[in-house]
């Protein structure tokens, strides 16, 4: 038998009991539980009660370095990542300066490999346009070859179709990826949470659910006119899940994702002002969440991702409209997500799938489905361990989460990567 | 009439109408009439807030609004600290949390604060122990406006039920008109709304309003017209052609009130602009009680500090 480096023993993988051999960094084997088999390795960790799942991927993030190190920086988000599951994060360009640049690209992936030599691995995503102006290109061959897994203008929507359709097809030829956060700016403008009734309400300027899918729909027709791929960031309303649904049938080729909140939380949240529930785009209603949730279940939203947006304190303590958008999001999407699994929204292959799988299928980054040579990514998962969100027990340095306060159950008890432990 | 004083205010802060039960509202409408005669003295002062201090934090201009606090809080013989947004810490960039807490650390009894971001005073009023009466948060509440618009129709009404009111013009930006849809069909009043659709609040076809895109048909048969000012900058938000196509459909006229009731009644919460909104020659007219709002804004702001002020913490 090959010198096996570390074990893992008894953990409970799609519904069974496994002993997990790992040499090199890789999958050697993944055998059913054998309470007399006996090992020479290492290291052995002890799996009982847990559960097993293979690094996830985090495929739409912020770690604010450089620039905004006092919302997170590239040590601290990585490390939330680390404690979160996630093998690997996928890093937006709103820095600054933006990262529209190699330097800043090579900045990031220094700054990870300085902190966190083993992982979790950070893929920068290269802005579409220079200083995310929606003006011209940014040098995209440039980013990829510094590492660029994908490009976005997120958060600054392209409002030039012509600009963005130049886009997706100049990264296409270098095998990348446009990531659209879907919203025409102009329906946007000003607006601070969901548009309907309890706007009107609450005095607060509305976003509404076609500015989203409006633009939705004009990625759409874009991507099945040049036959030229598009993932859709984090989608939030019925109309837009329908749209994809649509292009799917269609066989136009569009993925898109959605996030934790989306499923689980709706314009309510914000009904005190609270602006820790304050995002873009913003909570929507029930009939929203559950058309979300149906688009996820049946793979019409492919993957999960959480838009981690860290923010300071001070910065959201302020009045509502002033505050910035986002949430932390990190340290509890694994358990909040898993909630759905136990409530019987989603299941469990769905749930790997769109936290594993499918980012891996769609940014073509390496996953580890347990057949020897697989990288060891893997984490272990107490799905029993109550937690309460608050601002210590979150490893991000942005605290600002809806949840604060409320008891979540599940968290990581040990995170390898490629074998090493990290967690 | 003489007034209760086994009322027990319950209420920290004032920061919309909906927090007040009925019986709470007709308890500030009742004190506010009781206050009223104290303006109507020679000697314009009574002892009852001696010793307190109230701060006036207005962080947007406003001039009748706070003139009507500074007005009801000295009557009482409280003291009072303006702050306005220029020439303050705020101007220089100082968080609104950061302002409250020096404020808080002056320690007055109450601030009344004017703030252009919806939410602000509940805001305040979640960090800070003395009181916080809300003078307006973005477009989200008025409510000593709407107290007071009560008021003044009830001097004329007796009796809410079975009332109509009409309020006209920019319903969308309109913190007064919320205040005041919420408070008075609370009372009983049927309410209806006139607009263009690009004025109107999102999800209004669920208030409990009527709503009208025509004026001839909104004010047939009304009690009471409230016309709401109309904000320049909403022509180049392009919510209206231009002022004088806005004029031609919704500015109140005398040929308006034909429709009405006889002896309608006209309001407006200021400032006015004569000839947009409003009539020049109604605005002036014998059943405009446009400046009998001003005088009940005093009257009601004193019956508010003062149940603020003197309620008992411990209820």
């Amino acid at each position: 038998m090959a010198q096996v480096d570390l074990v893992v023993r008894g953990a409970l993988w799609q519904g069974r009991e496994v002993d997990l051999l790992v040499a090199k960094g890789k999958i050697l084997e993944c055998l059913p539980y054998d309470e007399s088999r006996e090992f020479s390795s290492k290291r052995q960790l002890e799996g009982f009660g847990l559960r097993l799942f293979p690094s996830f991927i985090d495929a739409h993030v912020h770690l604010r370095e450089p620039g905004f190190e006092y919302k997170e920086n590239v040590a601290s988000g990585l490390k939330a990542a680390a404690h979160s599951g996630f093998g690997a994060v996928l890093a937006m360009a709103n820095t600054q300066p933006v990262n529209d640049s190699a330097t800043v690209t090579e900045l990031m992936l220094d700054r990870a490999k300085q902190h966190w030599p083993k992982g979790p691995r950070v893929h920068p995503v290269g802005a579409l346009t220079k200083g995310l102006q929606g003006k011209e290109l940014a040098p995209l061959m440039e980013l990829a070859e510094a590492g660029c897994a994908a490009f976005s203008n997120d958060g600054l929507p392209v409002a030039s179709t012509e600009l963005f359709r130049r886009g997706m097809e100049y990264a296409s030829d270098l095998g990348r990826l446009v990531i659209d956060h879907c919203e025409d700016p102009s329906l946007a403008v000003e607006g601070v949470m969901n548009e309907s009734e309890l706007s009107g309400h609450m005095g607060l300027v509305g976003v509404p659910t076609v500015s989203e899918s409006i633009q939705v729909a004009r990625d759409i027709l874009l991507a099945g006119y040049l036959n030229k791929p598009i993932h859709l960031a984090h989608i939030g309303s019925r109309e837009s899940v329908e749209l994809i649904a649509w292009a799917k049938e269609k066989g136009i080729p569009v993925t898109a994702e959605t996030c934790p909140h989306y499923l689980l939380l709706t314009e309510d949240a914000v009904k005190e002002y609270d602006a820790n529930a304050k995002m873009n785009p913003p909570l929507r209603r029930e009939d929203d969440v559950e058309a979300v949730r149906q688009g996820l279940r049946t793979g019409v939203l492919d993957i999960l991702v959480t838009d981690h947006a860290p923010h300071a304190r001070h910065e959201k303590e302020t009045c509502f409209a002033d505050a910035p958008n986002g949430i932390t999001g990190l340290d509890t999407a694994v358990a909040l997500t898993w909630s759905l699994v136990e409530q019987g929204v989603l299941d469990e292959s769905r749930f790997i799938e769109a936290w594993c799988f499918g980012p891996g299928k769609i940014f073509n980054l390496p996953v580890n489905s347990f057949q020897p040579g697989d990288p060891a990514d893997f984490f272990l998962f107490d799905e029993e361990e109550a937690w309460e969100v608050s601002a210590s027990t979150l490893h991000s340095k942005g605290k600002n989460s809806p949840w604060l306060g409320k008891m979540l159950h599940g968290r990581v008890r040990a995170h390898c990567i490629a074998g090493k432990t990290v967690v | 009439m003489e007034r209760d004083t086994r009322f027990i205010w319950q209420h920290k802060d004032l920061l919309d109408v909906d927090q007040l039960s009925r019986k709470e509202t007709l308890h500030i409408l009742d004190s506010a009439t009781y206050f009223k005669e104290i303006n109507t003295r020679a000697v314009k002062k009574v002892p009852t807030l001696k010793g307190r201090s109230v701060v006036l934090f207005f962080a947007e201009p406003s001039t009748r609004t706070k003139t009507s606090f500074d007005i009801a809080a000295k009557r009482l013989s409280a003291d009072t600290f303006a702050l306005a947004k220029t020439g303050s810490s705020l101007q220089k960039g100082e968080s609104l949390k950061d302002t409250a807490l020096t404020l808080q650390a002056m320690n007055p009894d109450a601030i009344v604060i004017r703030h252009n971001r919806s939410g602000a005073a509940k805001f305040l009023s979640e960090r800070l122990s003395c009181a916080i009466i809300n003078a307006g948060d973005g477009r989200h509440a008025h409510p000593t406006q709407a107290l007071l618009d009560c008021f003044t129709l009830r001097e004329h009404w007796k009796e809410f039920r079975g009332r109509t009111l009409c309020i006209l013009g920019d319903i969308a930006h309109s913190r007064v008109a919320r205040s005041n849809v919420k408070l008075l069909c609370s009372l009983g009043v049927k309410i209806r709304l006139c607009a263009p659709s690009t004025l109107l609040p999102p999800g209004v076809e669920n208030w409990p309003v009527k709503v009208y895109h025509d004026l001839s048909q909104a004010v047939r048969g009304v009690d009471a017209v409230m016309c709401l000012r109309l904000q320049l900058e909403r022509q180049q938000a392009g919510l209206l052609p231009d002022l004088r196509e806005y004029a031609s459909r919704y500015c109140l006229c005398s040929e308006h009130l034909d429709k009405a009731k006889p002896g309608v009644k006209i309001l407006h919460p200021g400032p006015m602009n004569r000839g947009v909104e409003i009539a020049s020659s109604l605005a002036d007219h014998d059943d405009s009680l446009i400046l009998d709002q001003v005088a009940a804004g005093v009257a009601v702001r004193m019956a508010v500090l003062f149940l603020f002020l003197t309620r008992s913490k411990e209820a």
